[in-house]
């Protein structure tokens, strides 16, 4: 329906799949991305999904209210950021417990949301333009797979690229690094430890409200109560078995998005493979692919910050 | 994929406070019902009409019965534990409003022989359970007949939560009552495997409509199937609630589940000390199964054969499964002018003669 004339494979439109697959993935790439970040700076915030349902209202209210999708992306961004320097406040000031904090945020921004989201159940979201790439969009097979999304598809992938950069090759990444391996050292060399995490925990923090404003604005597109259902909990695994390295966490969130998509298709098309088997695909196929990956170069199971999940108080 | 709002679980920690007066029970002490959901009551589909019913059976008696929900529920281990928590908490009448609670029921209603559960779309009864249902499918004959009747690319898509009877029915009766009015339509189904992900419903009806579906049914409990066939520009069915907001397009027409008579009648029954397991089963004729507005998206004369039908239903002058009807592999199912039992029909596991899509087994 209006797709194109795509290439077809075995009835399925490639071109209309690819497509699909890159808006499925990216509420998760963005999520894992932001919080690969908060990890590689010793952080575990396990308030992902919590964060990404907050951006979700956050994005959703702040788009209806001023009919503007990009204050609605600006608003979840921020929204999913205020949680992260909550969880930045309790853990990093008063030394709470990483993983009892997270789970409590998850749990907090679920019932948060619920409230604030009453009064836009129903509510339609202004729609939020794909960009005009010009000619590029009319490119036969290319232009409707990678130039005719929405502007959030592409800042995605350029954050990808830019986060690689960041890590590998920048002084503040490599700071960002120290503070998430040993956050003594760190601090012995005079970097402020604290404030470097809060940084990264509000970054992480607006990216998973990025996503989660993705969600309720262009994928769905509506406000529904609980409707994350499980992406930050995705987003977090993403993160774990691509080892804390970022072209392996887009790899695994095009995966699982990818996947996701084409068992969906597959059973629109009839094709006869059981579907409880295409069911459990994305999650099975995205978790042996990055194990492999990252058992290949073996050095995966040691791939976490040393200092992911500890307490880091200057007195010692 | 599941979570749980443990916001709404302070309605349990209310109730498990006033446990502890429990001793001083007075003889005049309100009647405690309790609803467990399976997703959330925002949903604006399944959970939402059963607190439709909860709130129903609060105004019909004030005082005298005082009424908690815990949603969002998974179907598994939690439920028995939510159960538990319920009966503990002093609840006498527990209505668990999922398909899959089923085990759950029958195990907590084996420990507590004094309350006394009723068990949503299931078949396992006991002296203290008992299950009702509403005849879904008698709705989905009516919003066959006008998907049929609106399809230009005679593709209908269908998108089922689990390969469970209640959704076999209503796939068989939406697609029977299509293909009468439209033979030269076809069934896409597509399992999401889940009753309520409003990404992956989203997804399911983005790749239904990726394969020229123009006509979009749900049997799923959110609102997201409209938002995507709104942006397509295709016709839907609101599913369990009216989903009005989607009026008078992509929303054509609707099933609306009204359990809030089954719940007073219910609940009139434990005051009134007549409670019984049974086995209760309405449809249209009862005013358990609505046919929500059909809008002016639809020709007058389709709307008026539609409504023909749902009146023939209504009044019991005609059943969606009459035969001749085959199975999907050809060997024959109902002999001409015979109607499926309600045995046959609780138990349904296969699709009729005609619907392409494979059934998971």
């Amino acid at each position: 329906m209006g797709m194109g004339a795509g290439m077809m494979l075995g009835g399925i439109d490639l071109v209309a799949l690819a497509a699909m697959l890159m808006v499925a993935s990216t509420p998760i790439l963005l999520a894992a991305t932001g919080e690969l970040i908060a990890e590689k700076a010793g952080v575990l915030n396990l308030g992902v999904e919590g964060m990404m349902i907050m951006g979700a209202i956050g994005g959703f209210a702040g788009a209806v209210l001023t009919g503007s999708p990009a204050v609605g992306f600006v608003a979840g961004a921020i929204s999913g950021a205020l949680m992260a320097l909550l969880f930045g406040f309790l853990t990093q000031v008063l030394l709470s417990n990483q993983v009892a904090t997270g789970l409590a945020l998850t749990l907090f921004g679920l019932g948060l949301s619920a409230l604030i989201g009453k009064g836009f159940e129903g509510v339609r979201p202004p729609a939020t333009g794909k960009l005009d790439l010009g000619a590029l969009g009319d490119l036969p097979v290319l232009g409707p797979i990678l130039f005719r999304h929405d502007w959030v598809v592409y800042f995605s992938l350029g954050l990808v690229v830019a986060v690689w950069l960041f890590l590998h090759l920048s002084r503040s990444g490599l700071i960002l690094r120290a503070v998430g391996e040993n956050h003594e050292a760190a601090h012995a060399l005079g970097y402020r430890v604290v404030a470097v995490r809060m940084g990264a925990l509000a970054f992480g923090g607006a990216l998973a409200g990025l996503g989660g404003a993705y969600l309720s604005l262009v994928r769905v597109p509506q406000w529904t109560e609980g409707m994350t259902t499980g992406a930050g909990w995705i987003a977090l695994a993403i993160v774990v078995f691509g080892s804390w390295r970022v072209e392996r966490v887009l790899l695994g969130a095009y995966l699982f998005g990818g996947v996701t998509v084409l068992q969906l298709r597959l059973q629109a098309a009839g094709y006869a493979i059981p579907v409880q088997l295409l069911s459990m695909a994305p999650y099975v196929i995205t978790i042996v692919a990055l194990v492999i990956i990252s058992a290949r170069h073996r050095h995966g199971a040691q791939a976490a910050p040393a200092a992911l999940g500890r307490i880091f108080h200057a007195s010692r | 994929m599941n979570r749980r709002s443990f916001l709404t679980t302070t309605a349990i920690a209310a109730t498990a406070l006033s446990l502890g007066l429990g001793g001083a029970a007075l003889a005049q002490e309100p009647l405690k019902v309790a609803f467990m959901y399976v997703g959330p009551v925002g949903d604006m589909g399944w959970s939402f009409q059963h607190d439709q019913g909860r709130q129903a059976v609060d105004a019909a008696y004030g005082g005298k019965v005082v009424t908690s929900y815990v949603e969002n529920v998974p179907e598994g281990p939690d439920a028995e534990r939510v159960l538990t928590q319920m009966a503990l908490a002093g609840n006498k009448l527990i209505f668990a409003t999922s398909f899959g609670y089923m085990d759950a029921v029958m195990n907590v209603a084996a420990k507590f022989p004094d309350v006394r559960f009723e068990h949503a779309t299931g078949y396992k009864r006991a002296d203290n359970v008992a299950t009702y249902d509403a005849r879904f499918y008698e709705g989905r004959a009516v919003i066959g007949t006008i998907a049929g009747r609106m399809t230009k690319t005679n593709k209908i898509g269908y998108i089922g939560s689990f390969p469970i009877p209640e959704v076999v029915q209503g796939i068989n009766s939406a697609f029977i009552h299509a293909r009468k009015v439209n033979p030269a339509v076809e069934m896409k189904v597509v399992w999401a495997y889940t009753w309520f992900d409003p990404a992956k419903e989203a997804d399911a009806a983005a790749a239904l409509i990726a394969e020229g579906v123009d006509v979009l049914m749900q049997h799923t409990d959110s609102t997201a199937p409209q938002a995507k066939a709104q942006e397509a520009g295709i016709y839907t069915f609101g599913q369990a609630s009216d989903m009005s907001a989607f009026a008078p397009a992509p929303r054509i027409s609707s099933i609306i589940d009204n359990w809030g008579p089954y719940y007073v009648a219910r609940v009139g029954a434990m005051l009134d000390g007549s409670w019984a397991s049974t086995g209760s089963w309405e449809g249209i004729g009862a005013g358990a199964v609505g046919i929500g507005e059909i809008s002016s998206a639809v020709p007058a004369e389709v709307k008026a054969e539609a409504e023909a039908l749902a009146a023939a239903i209504g009044a019991g002058t005609y059943h969606p499964f009459t035969g001749p009807l085959n199975k999907q592999d050809g060997s024959p199912w109902l002999a001409a002018g015979e109607v499926a039992d309600d045995g046959a029909l609780s138990g349904l596991n296969f699709f009729v003669e005609g619907i392409t899509a494979q059934m998971p087994q």
